[in-house]
């Protein structure tokens, strides 16, 4: 076996970090350490947090670690920021609020760039939360990068999913809307010392009562993550759902849907790779051309590409 | 647009000691973003511990230092031995702010590659973590 690998598996946080890097950039040696380590994952409880920009997301989650630390738990962070569309370059900036996190050993933060993957994660996102996962942290909590309304994936990477609202930022109509309200399992008011708190839970209340009978309901749950109120009841109401999981089956569903999610989405990506490796940069900048023209439809153009590859 | 698969440059810029005067650090910051870098950012009053611990877990391949407060013959030896004790050992690490030429020979010593003080050009900066970072497969 690999000597990182090796030290990974002891507990080594400088194995962890670099093996991180190599996953994340995904060519051939991050994909053998995983296929090391993969066996070793699915123990911990993966916990989402997703929510618009600004909503208290990284607070959100340095006091929830923080309250997960009271009670003894070893805790994973993944927060992802966005990277250019332009450079791919990225800020990198949730670590700012979980400072005092920095020195605890029971806590590991990981920043990541979205790297042009959209809904709101990043494209090796799966892969490094199985790899924080077999290092042995009691819960990974996985931050999106500011979500709006339509930004679903952390639904399938993690197994309970907490929704971060805040007052002030629309009518209820907002809320019926579909999209992100309906992966929520845990409803976060944050910030709800500011007007309209009251409001808004009022509204998301109404909202969850038209919901179709026998659906589970998600509480609605008030923070003030700044100074730390309000994360007991966001940790028992994981807690919760957790066993909600595990009593329905829905864990056992739950994880067998995800593994096909992201078994097809790798699949998708080396097919990809291989319709571009098909056809030379030449051909292909010739034909997107025909489409720019309107000389052939992007169908067309897309099935002839993908027939390159057959041939 | 680049390989969203290739290896991302990723830098550390950290503010240690007690002066919060942090543009320079995020002019930097993000300068470094649109060259293409993966930048973190810890924010101002990092302790050399903080600096050290961040990038052992971030896995940066550059540490770039920002001081204002003349505090940095005290503070930057301290992050560099904090690195050294996680055995981060191969990283790039360059420093700016209000520095005296005085105090060059010392931090070259150290291990800084370079000092970028007031007025350099941000594109300097860039060019210099390109040409210089360590490439390790």
């Amino acid at each position: 076996m690999d000597d990182i690998v090796e030290r990974f598996l002891r507990g080594d946080r400088r194995a962890l970090a670099r093996i991180i890097s190599r996953v994340e950039s995904q060519g051939a040696e991050g994909r053998g350490y995983l296929r090391e380590i993969f066996p070793h994952s699915g123990k911990t409880h993966t916990i989402g947090i997703t929510g618009g920009a600004g909503s208290g997301k990284s607070t959100l989650v340095g006091a929830l670690a923080t309250e997960y630390r009271k009670r003894g738990k070893t805790v994973g962070i993944i927060a992802v920021d966005p990277s250019s569309p332009f450079t791919l370059g990225a800020i990198l900036g949730d670590r700012i609020r979980m400072q005092s996190l920095t020195l605890d050993d029971g806590v590991y933060i990981r920043s990541m760039a979205s790297r042009g993957a959209l809904g709101g994660l990043a494209p090796s996102i799966n892969d490094v939360v199985a790899v924080m996962d077999a290092f042995g942290f009691d819960y990974v909590l996985i931050e999106t990068v500011g979500a709006g309304q339509d930004e679903v994936e952390i639904a399938g990477t993690a197994l309970t999913t907490i929704l971060v609202n805040n007052p002030g930022t629309g009518d209820d109509i907002q809320a019926m809307k579909a999209g992100i309200i309906e992966i929520a399992d845990i409803l976060v008011v944050n910030k709800a010392d500011h007007p309209g708190a009251d409001a808004l839970v009022g509204q998301l209340q109404a909202l969850l009562s038209l919901s179709p009978p026998g659906m589970r309901r998600p509480p609605i749950l008030k923070t003030i993550a700044l100074k730390g109120e309000g994360l007991e009841a966001v940790a028992d109401a994981v807690a919760d759902h957790w066993a909600y999981l595990a009593e329905s089956g829905e864990l056992e569903r739950q994880r067998a849907i995800d593994a096909r999610h992201q078994v097809l989405s790798v699949a998708r990506a080396i097919l990809l790779a291989r319709i571009q490796q098909a056809m030379p940069g030449d051909a292909l900048d010739a034909l997107v051309l025909r489409v720019a023209d309107r000389q052939i439809d992007p169908h067309s153009a897309a099935e002839e590409l993908a027939n390159a590859v057959s041939r | 647009m680049t390989d969203s698969n290739s290896r991302k440059i990723r830098v550390l810029i950290a503010k240690p000691g007690l002066d919060g005067h942090d543009r320079g650090a995020k002019v930097v910051a993000r300068a470094l973003r649109d060259g293409g870098c993966e930048v973190i950012y810890t924010g101002i009053r990092q302790t050399p511990e903080m600096i050290a611990e961040a990038a052992l877990q971030e896995d940066v391949d550059v540490v770039g230092l920002s001081i204002l407060s003349g505090a940095h013959l005290e503070l930057f030896p301290r992050v560099i031995e904090q690195l050294k004790k996680r055995g981060v050992d191969d990283v790039l690490l360059f420093c700016g702010g209000i520095i005296p030429d005085e105090d060059t020979k010392t931090l070259e010593a150290l291990g800084f590659a370079a000092i970028f003080r007031p007025g350099t050009n941000t594109q300097d900066i860039v060019k210099f973590v390109y040409d210089h970072v360590p490439v390790h497969n």
